[in-house]
């Protein structure tokens, strides 16, 4: 297994809108990692930021064709590198 | 009927069985059961339309019921019509796969292929269904196209079933061990599906596992077979999701013309309408344009309503007339109780009408994602905003709208909380005494700022609520929040119309039911006992008294009400009332307010006769009636100090903020729960806050003299 540098890592507290985004790690013990996956969100898998809502959260994600609205809070059993 | 959530089932649903859907609940669980009977050529099949999911894999207990039907064990389904939305055709892909694992026969139908068109892509249904090994349908509800042939199809495969066939190109030596396995699973009677076995293998905290504990031998086996899988190149926890989901992402690439997606027309939209200052003004307006027509549109209907019972009344007063009990039975318990459960009807209509509206063209789910901060830290989520807001018309609409949520939990806190918000019935409580203590004392702007302040105050109350309820009562792990921001379009009128019928019909139909009950024990309660006795006694004793009044009318008026609240005052309703006052006198109540309190249990808006007739007015009084205001100012307590004081008054409108005096709104959260547990604990936790709460108030009073 390839070792992530520390100073790439980011959680969804790092998206704006406008961003992609990889995930690199998900957590498939954790109840929310689990679901998040069978929502396409499995690793590897590459989205889009395309939405914050006026109040910073949720966001809306573009993953796998499907437009998804998450809490950055809730998302935290992700690991993720943003791309650009 | 399986799916996605948002898939287009409800609409296929609709389209393919008419008016005639049964809903129910499945037992023990506030999961809804929506069935009908649909005609497919000579034969009748019941179709039943199941909850929405995204995985067989069940994370919560109402989704358990749900892949339960799916897999037979609650019942047999002869064939699954699987739903799938061509615009997310890859995640609709992803749970179709687990499907096929259970080797049930099916059907697909193809939904939103209009609006995939729209946006420049076609779909190749032919190869799909070459690619999935059942027939392929696709169908448009709304326009009726490919209902035929779905229902053709359907016919078809109940004859000879065909099952889905679906290689998502697991690793042979997984598959072999998965195959062993469940074979071995079989023989001691266990049926597993090949995806829980799958899971096991790859998880050594999956659930199987667990239920295996007194196998030693099998559990071996699952130890050494996982030890051996586990050293197959990319395998890890999530290799069962990550292939599938590459199976799903290969076969729509295969049917779909090509991927890009255009969504220009919704994305301006979204560009306005979620916008960081913009989207929230045009919600603000939204929502007020909502609320302003349930007002408006809602008043002259009940009106109607009103008159129309009244009139009713009027017209069987001669039938019954003679027979005093069976005309008060009738006339004040009967047609007052059936009247005071249809007057609702007109804002549950034009409350569903707005929200089948909003949910239809996609609004709904944008103010759920604006909304959903604000509400999230109190640990609700966007979507109590709309059954909350409601809930300051009526609580009832407001507790039916929770539908829209699909957690569980967070639609039950939101049920919880919804009678807390001040619904329109409480407002001639809040009139009559700030009218009578408050403006005279105050001025105008204080009696203004009172009535803002007992709106506020049950949304005030309601956030230290839903923080315990959380933390107290429903605790368990929590679905996340989830949300999609479906494309924008014209709402379809058949969903509508058929939202508002039948959310019109249940309301009638339960809280009716226990409504009229409730009412005509009430009035039982305050209308025995009674005889022609005791009725000339109270003639006499007020006959007995000097009287000022001018005229005989003024007169036998008076004598009337004297009547009818010495009346009262001896019913079994008076008597609890009086038995009960030594409860009320703590925070400041005497029996004639305890026993107005009482008879308002089944509907707050009865206080205000109740109190005309116990203040000596008679039942005609209304919160404008400046008599029965000054009958209160002048009341007195047996020492002859004034009976209610501005902290009474007070008192008793945080009573009626509070406290939970709505026979129906306890209905409809039996009917939405399933059970009278959570009406139980509402009804307790309410009124005990509502004591409280005046007690405070009284307990000032007292300090600041």
């Amino acid at each position: 297994m390839e070792s992530i540098p520390l100073n790439s890592t980011k959680t969804f507290w790092d998206l704006r809108a406008g961003m992609s985004a990889r995930v690199v790690k998900a957590c498939s013990d954790c109840p929310h990692g689990l679901r998040m996956q069978e929502l396409g969100l499995t690793q590897g898998v590459e989205f889009k930021v395309t939405k914050v809502a006026p109040l910073g959260d949720p966001i809306e994600i573009l993953v796998r064709g499907v437009r998804l609205c998450v809490r950055r809070k809730e998302m935290l059993d992700f690991e993720i590198e943003i791309l650009e | 009927m399986v799916g996605n959530p948002n898939c287009g089932k409800t609409s296929l649903f609709n389209a393919l069985t008419g008016s005639n859907q049964k809903v129910g609940n499945y037992p023990g669980v506030t999961v809804e059961r929506c069935s009908a009977p649909i005609h497919l050529g000579d034969t009748v099949a019941e179709l039943v339309d199941v909850p929405g999911l995204y995985s067989l894999a069940a994370n919560s207990e109402d989704e358990r019921v749900a892949t339960d039907v799916i897999q037979g064990k609650t019942e047999q389904p002869d064939l699954l019509l699987c739903v799938l939305d061509a615009l997310h055709l890859e995640r609709n892909l992803f749970f179709f796969s687990q499907l096929a694992d259970q080797g049930f026969p099916m059907v697909v139908a193809v939904t939103m292929g209009d609006l995939l068109q729209r946006r420049g892509s076609k779909l190749d249904t032919a190869r799909l269904a070459q690619l999935l090994g059942v027939e392929v349908i696709e169908v448009v509800g709304h326009k009726k196209q490919g209902l035929a042939e779905l229902r053709e199809a359907l016919a078809r495969n109940l004859e000879h079933p065909r099952s889905p066939s679906c290689e998502v190109g697991f690793p042979l030596e997984l598959e072999t061990k998965v195959a062993v396995l469940s074979e071995r699973l079989a023989r001691i009677g266990m049926d597993v599906s090949k995806t829980e076995v799958r899971h096991a293998l790859l998880n050594p905290e999956s659930p199987l596992v667990a239920s295996l504990q007194d196998l030693p031998e099998i559990l071996a086996y699952v130890a050494a077979a996982r030890e051996e899988v586990s050293q197959l190149p990319e395998i890890g926890p999530s290799f069962d999701l990550e292939k599938r989901y590459a199976w799903a992402g290969m076969v729509a690439k295969a049917v779909t013309s090509q991927g890009v997606q255009h969504r220009s027309r919704t994305d301006r939209i979204d560009a306005l309408l979620t916008h960081r200052v913009l989207g929230l003004a045009v919600f603000v307006g939204v929502m007020y344009v909502v609320f302003q027509s349930i007002y408006t549109f809602a008043g002259p209907l009940m009106e109607l309503i009103e008159g129309a019972f009244a009139w009713m009344g009027e017209r069987v007063q001669p039938l019954v007339s003679g027979h005093p009990v069976l005309e008060s039975l009738v006339i004040d318990g009967l047609i007052a109780g059936v009247g005071g459960v249809v007057v609702f009807l007109p804002q549950i209509l034009i409350l569903f009408f707005f929200i089948s509206v909003l949910e239809g063209s996609g609004y709904l789910a944008r103010a759920a994602f604006l909304m959903d901060r604000l509400l999230g830290w109190a640990g609700l989520n966007g979507r109590a905003f709309i059954p909350l807001l409601s809930s300051f018309a009526c609580a009832i609409p407001g507790i039916m709208a929770a539908r829209v949520m699909p957690d569980p939990k967070a639609r039950l806190a939101t049920i919880l909380i919804a009678p807390l918000m001040s619904c329109s019935a409480r407002l001639p409580v809040y009139v009559l005494l700030i009218g009578a203590f408050i403006e005279p004392q105050f001025g105008a702007f204080w009696a203004g700022f009172a009535l803002f302040a007992m709106h506020f105050l049950g949304l005030l109350v309601a956030i230290p609520v839903v923080y315990v309820l959380n933390r107290r009562v429903l605790r368990g792990t929590r679905l996340p929040f989830v949300l999609e921001l479906p494309p924008y379009q014209l709402p379809k009128w058949r969903d509508v119309w058929l939202a508002m019928y039948f959310r019109g019909k249940l309301f009638l139909k339960t809280a009716g039911t226990i409504i009229v009950a409730m009412s005509l024990v009430i009035w039982a309660l305050s209308y025995f006992p009674r005889s022609e006795a005791d009725v000339a006694r109270y003639e006499a004793s007020f006959d007995a008294a000097a009287h000022s009044e001018a005229t005989d009318e003024e007169l036998a008026a008076a004598r009337d009400q004297h009547v009818q609240s010495e009346l009262l005052r001896h019913s079994y309703l008076g008597r609890f009332g009086r038995a009960i006052e030594p409860v009320f006198t703590p925070i400041g109540f005497d029996w004639r307010i305890s026993t107005g309190i009482l008879a308002a249990f089944p509907a707050r808006e009865v206080v205000v006769p109740s109190l005309g007739i116990l203040f000596g007015l008679g039942g005609d009084a209304d919160e404008e009636s400046s008599d029965l205001r000054h009958a209160i100012q002048q009341a007195t307590w047996p020492d002859g100090s004034r009976l209610v004081t501005p902290y009474t008054a007070v008192g008793l409108m945080v009573f009626f903020a509070l406290c939970c005096q709505c026979m129906a709104t306890l209905a409809a959260v039996k009917r939405e729960t399933n059970s009278w547990k959570w009406p139980t604990f509402m009804f307790v936790y309410m009124t005990a806050l509502a004591y409280l709460g005046a007690w405070l108030v009284h307990l000032v009073g007292v300090v600041a003299g």
